[in-house]
């Protein structure tokens, strides 16, 4: 019995020395091939006495089992050390640069016509749109402001003929009539848009953008506009509480009309809605006027509503942070990258405005 | 229109704080849009007597003088006025002092080595008159006692800029922003106190408008001021004028401007003398010329109102009087005038002879057509006082009388509009004290609206009068309702937005360029279309609407280049214009790539940007957008403005309906005409109207799951086709084989020259097959194999390499 133990204990301690996965593999052979040592010593387990057979069988496979699990983690330790030297051979400088990626950006006022449309589309607002290209009575006659109306002065407008009769629009107010035109009432749209004005200077660019509202139902009432208007400024600047002022004005096309403004002031050079005593105009709004009404074949007596327009490009620099409106269409990528948007920031109403 | 709080007071009674008034102004829409305080300052300015003078040692047009500046105090300024001289008291700034005309701060200062203390004032220098030749001379006998003490008499209150909108002409005098108030509750009109004239002389000089079509005055009122003494105006009234920030010309004119922003009156005032035989109100001849009180000579049209004698036209009536006619200081008999001219006929002439005057300004928004004697009674008032002579009896021409404007108003119409109640009550009075005479009904109010306030004229006018006043605080606010009955956006709506993203999530900068441009950049991309002018436009350089994005594109790219980064897409979404038109536009996505790819990388090699880039952002941002790559056709006629070799266009399908698309490299002309300093220019425009919308909802465009889990084989086969092939016609062959067989197909080389023939070229495919029904057998797929070798020979005319 002391045979096995002995080849055992003899093959045990040589295998815990320095060897190599083929050093061991001899060993192996020697123990397991088809002469070896423990192999040879299992054809023998028929000619034991029966009395000592049971035992010298179950040392054999004790011996043998020790033998060869030794031999199997001794061959795996020293092909993971191999494996491990070659991974380390090939070990690269993690810090190098990946491989060039581009990145493309949302112009800021494309971002903030979303908002807005998302901001609206909530409360049951859909978007219409118009041509860039109007007709003068579109544009001024059918919103109540016929030719002689000093009103008028206050729109420089860009004219495509010498009549006067084809013209960029000065704001995106047109739609409205277009609207109403050519769907009946109930109406509740926005349109946002480019519009024009020959009026070049630091704060005024002859292109800028409006988002044009119009809600005209039986019963919208100026409550209704000021509710309307405090929701979506209140969304819009993304905060809890805004200061919001309605000031009477005169636009000819509504009738009651008001300025709104919001309360603001300026905190370490940075612009914060909704606080302090410092107002800023920010849109015009008004009861549609019973005339424009007329003129697109909707019954006054029947139907009443408010239109609003907004400045986008003003929006999008109150919310921002933008400081001059040239800048917009300046195309300067270095401008485009700090103010654009990534194109998965994506408003929507379940996932907020902004990230 | 700019008034002070005292001005405002010789109308309102009231003890309210200033801070009040800007608040109240504000919330009835009388809107407060700067205040500004002249006077701050002002006290620093003195009387003074020049005691000595001397020629300057370096400059002969300069004195220094020596001024007594009170309390035995002497300074030395340096002055170049002729006329100052020794003995002379004027108006001296110390240094510190803000000179009011161009409010520089003065300063202690060396005049060609001469240091000067302060300055010796000019009355243009202190906002007193237009006179800028000489120092201020001030009446010795008046102001002897006063050397050393302050030369403004007392500080005015401050100037308050309000922005009245068009519909207000009333509000253009204080009368009209003060009785405003008054039914605002702040404080109490006071009533008009002025004396009327008692005169039994008639008014001499004859009047007479014509009648004729489109007689822009209808009513004409004068009174003649006979023996007077134009003189300087008192100080009273030229402190009103300058505490708005007018100068003081003469006390005729000063009267005349001051009635006006008083009570929104405008009169004229003419030398009697210097009209032939009477005045008369016509309309005027082409060719008719007159020199204006501006000092420009106008060349009139048919049809425009003038005031003429027997010759010729003396001014146009409510916009500016004439030079021929126009009161001096010698001036000895005046002729007022009061009239009313039509607001429309105003508007026409002075637009068309683009003159802006006060008078202007107020006649096209509508005077007070029965202020005419109260105007005439109050200028002739004072300048009787202040210039002395006679005063005639008013004389009215008309041609057409006042009518009165009545007004059924419904009491309900009010919260109906507004959402609010107030009583009846508070409406009469508001009603009342902004002047309406008012008749209660039992549902009704029967209005009579005042002859100043041209812009009510219906229902919902009066409603804005009373909400105005009211207050718009009391607006309540109605939240929202969060429902949705129609889709925020249609289809192509939400396509445009797709689009948009879509092209910047692939590395482009979106920019919004304006919609017009510049002749010079759009003429090499306008293509077939027409030239859209703009007939007044900014500048030369923004002269036509954009027929296509890349004139503003291309321009931007390059000053970007010249900006010195290297490698840069940019792209914007909007509007080209084929026609001037409403409507005549197109939405189009464009895009714009310029540079290498992977310039100076590590790891990759870099190289030029080319055809194949952009044509890949091209179908990838169409198959994101829901179009099937395996139906596009594309082509190589492109516009003249893309390289000819290196462009293409994209149709959505075979059957070559609307370009969808073109792309490709700019052509190399253009590049070099615009100096465009780049390695490789290519561009992209997505033609958005002519994208065919989906007619399902995307939850319908989801068709039956089916994919094959049986063996798919890989084969190669390599073509030598003729070089006119095109590649896309060879793939649509093998894939029009077998369509349930072949899944995909690859090209993997394309090689030319060597050992290829001249003109031809060989084409690498790899091609994918696989059945949906079974393992195909070796035999299969050596059928197909040999079909494709076969079909592709027949169909091309290509060889397959052995």
């Amino acid at each position: 019995m002391s045979e096995i133990k002995n080849i055992r204990d003899q093959f045990m301690s040589k295998l815990e020395g320095d060897l190599s996965v083929d050093q061991i593999n001899e060993i192996k052979t020697e123990l397991f091939g088809k002469n070896g040592l423990i192999s040879s010593k299992f054809k023998t387990i028929g000619s034991i006495p029966e009395t000592d057979r049971k035992k010298f069988a179950s040392d054999l496979n004790q011996a043998k089992d020790e033998l060869q699990n030794l031999i199997t983690s001794k061959i795996s330790e020293i092909e993971g050390k191999k494996i491990n030297e070659k991974l380390e051979k090939e070990k690269v400088d993690i810090t190098l640069p990946e491989r060039p990626f581009v990145r493309g950006k949302v112009h800021p006022v494309s971002q903030t016509i979303d908002e807005i449309s998302s901001i609206f589309s909530e409360i049951g607002f859909s978007v219409e749109e118009g041509p860039d290209v109007e007709n003068e009575y579109n544009n001024f006659t059918a919103l109540n402001t016929p030719d002689n109306h000093p009103a008028r002065d206050m729109h420089d407008t860009f004219y495509l003929d010498e009549n006067k009769e084809v013209l960029l629009r000065t704001h995106t107010s047109p739609v409205q009539i277009r609207t109403m035109l050519k769907d009946k009432p109930p109406f509740k749209i926005i349109a946002p848009g480019r519009t024009y004005r020959s009026d070049s200077d630091q704060t005024h660019s002859p292109m800028f953008h409006q988002v044009e509202g119009l809600h005209i139902d039986t019963n919208i009432n100026m409550g209704h506009l000021k509710g309307c208007l405090n929701y979506f400024i209140k969304e819009f600047f993304e905060v809890e509480k805004i200061k919001m002022r309605f000031r009477p004005s005169h636009f000819p096309f509504t009738e009651p009309s008001a300025e709104v403004d919001i309360g603001y002031e300026i905190k370490d050079g940075k612009i914060i809605i909704g606080e302090g005593d410092k107002w800023l105009e920010i849109l015009g709004c008004g009861m549609v006027h019973p005339n424009v009404l007329k003129n697109v074949k909707v019954d006054p007596s029947k139907y009443q509503g408010y239109a609003f327009g907004i400045g986008i490009d003003r929006l999008a620099m109150l919310k921002y942070g933008i400081n001059d409106l040239r800048a917009f269409f300046d195309c300067d990528y270095r401008w485009l990258n700090h103010f654009g948007f990534d194109p998965l920031d994506v408003p929507s109403n379940y996932r907020g405005l902004s990230r | 229109m700019k008034i002070t709080y005292d001005w405002l007071k010789d109308h309102l009674k009231t003890s309210a704080k200033e801070d009040k008034l800007l608040e109240k102004l504000t919330d009835i829409g009388l809107e407060v849009e700067s205040i500004e305080n002249l006077s701050e300052g002002l006290d620093s300015f003195k009387v003074a007597k020049i005691v000595k003078t001397e020629k300057h040692p370096n400059a002969d047009r300069l004195k220094v003088c020596d001024v007594d500046v009170g309390n035995k105090v002497i300074k030395k300024v340096v002055c170049g006025a002729a006329n100052a001289r020794e003995g002379l008291i004027t108006v001296y700034a110390p240094p510190g002092a803000i000179i009011p005309k161009n409010k520089t701060k003065l300063v202690v200062a060396k005049i060609r080595d001469v240091t000067s203390y302060g300055m010796l004032c000019s009355e243009s220098e202190l906002n007193l008159s237009d006179e800028s030749d000489g120092i201020t001379e001030l009446s010795s006998s008046k102001y002897a006692k006063n050397i050393g003490k302050s030369y403004f008499s007392k500080p005015s209150s401050n100037l308050i800029d309000l922005s009245i909108t068009p519909n207000r002409p009333d509000c253009l005098g204080v009368r009209g922003i003060a009785r405003d108030l008054s039914a605002a509750g702040f404080g109490n009109l006071k009533p008009e106190k002025d004396k009327k004239i008692k005169s039994n002389k008639k008014q001499t000089l004859k009047v007479k408008i014509t009648k004729e079509k489109n007689q822009g005055c209808l009513s004409f009122g004068s009174c003649l001021i006979t023996n007077v003494k134009n003189t300087e105006s008192p100080q009273w009234l030229k402190d009103k004028l300058i505490s708005i920030g007018q100068k003081p010309i003469s006390a005729i004119v000063d009267i005349t401007n001051y009635v006006m922003i008083d009570i929104n009156r405008p009169l004229h005032a003419y030398d009697a003398d210097k009209i032939d035989r009477g005045i008369i109100v016509r309309n005027s001849k082409s060719g008719e010329e007159f020199t204006a009180l501006d000092n420009k000579n106008y060349k009139l049209d048919d049809g425009m109102c003038v005031i003429s004698d027997n010759k010729g036209v003396l001014g146009l009536g409510g916009i500016i009087g004439g030079t021929r006619s126009g009161t001096e200081l010698d001036t000895k008999n005046v002729l007022l005038e009061s009239a009313y001219f039509d607001p429309r006929s105003i508007r026409k002439t002075a637009k068309k002879l683009n003159i802006d005057t006060d008078a202007k300004f107020r006649f096209e928004r509508g005077i007070d057509q029965l202020s005419i004697d109260a105007g005439l009674n109050k200028a002739a008032f004072l300048i009787k006082e202040i210039c002395g002579g006679e005063v005639s009896k008013i004389d009215i021409q008309k041609i057409e009388s006042y009518k009165n404007k009545v007004i059924k108003f419904e009491t309900k119409t009010f919260e109906k509009i507004t959402g609010f109640k107030i009583s009846t009550k508070e409406m009469i009075i508001i009603l009342e004290k902004l002047g309406f005479k008012l008749k209660k009904e039992k549902k009704f109010f029967k209005l009579s609206v005042p002859s100043w306030r041209p812009d009510i004229v219906q229902e919902i006018d009066i409603v804005e009068e009373l909400v105005r006043i009211s207050g718009y605080e009391k607006i309540k606010i109605e939240n929202p309702i969060k429902e949705r009955s129609k889709n925020t956006l249609n289809p192509t709506q939400k396509l445009f937005h797709f689009l948009q993203r879509a092209v910047a999530s692939k590395g482009y900068l979106e920019a919004i360029t304006w919609s017009f441009t510049d002749s010079k950049y759009n003429d090499h991309f306008k293509g077939d279309k027409k030239e859209i002018k703009i007939v007044n436009p900014i500048s030369s350089e923004l002269g036509v609407l954009r027929n296509s994005i890349f004139s503003n594109l291309v321009m931007y790219m390059s000053k970007n280049l010249d900006r010195g980064i290297k490698d840069l897409s940019i792209f914007e979404i909007g509007p080209i214009f084929y026609g001037s038109q409403p409507g005549a536009q197109n939405t189009v996505v464009c895009g714009l790539s310029a540079g290498k790819k992977s310039r100076l990388s590590w790891i990759e090699k870099e190289r030029n940007i080319d055809v194949f880039d952009i044509k890949r952002d091209v179908t990838q941002t169409l198959v994101e957008a829901g179009y099937d790559s395996e139906k596009f056709y594309i082509d190589d006629e492109s516009p003249s403005y893309y390289h000819p070799g290196k462009s293409g266009r994209v149709f959505l399908n075979k059957g070559k309906d609307n370009v969808a698309a073109y792309f490709g490299e700019i052509h190399p002309n253009i590049i070099k005409t615009l100096d465009i300093k780049t390695e490789s220019l290519v561009g992209f425009e997505i033609f958005l109207d002519n994208l065919k919308l989906p007619k399902k909802p995307l939850k319908d465009q989801k068709t039956k799951y089916s994919v094959s889990d049986f063996q798919k084989s890989e084969r190669d086969f390599a073509f030598i086709v003729d070089k006119k092939i095109s590649v896309q016609d060879l793939v649509s062959v093998i894939s029009n084989i077998d369509k349930n067989l072949i899944s995909n197909i690859k090209v993997f080389d394309v090689y030319e020259g060597g050992n290829i023939p001249e003109n031809q070229k060989s084409v690498a495919i790899s091609v994918t097959i696989q059945s949906l029904e079974k393992t195909l057998t070796d035999n299969d797929l050596e059928k197909t194999n040999n079909l494709i070798i076969e079909t592709v020979e027949n169909i091309t005319g290509a060889k397959i390499r052995s």
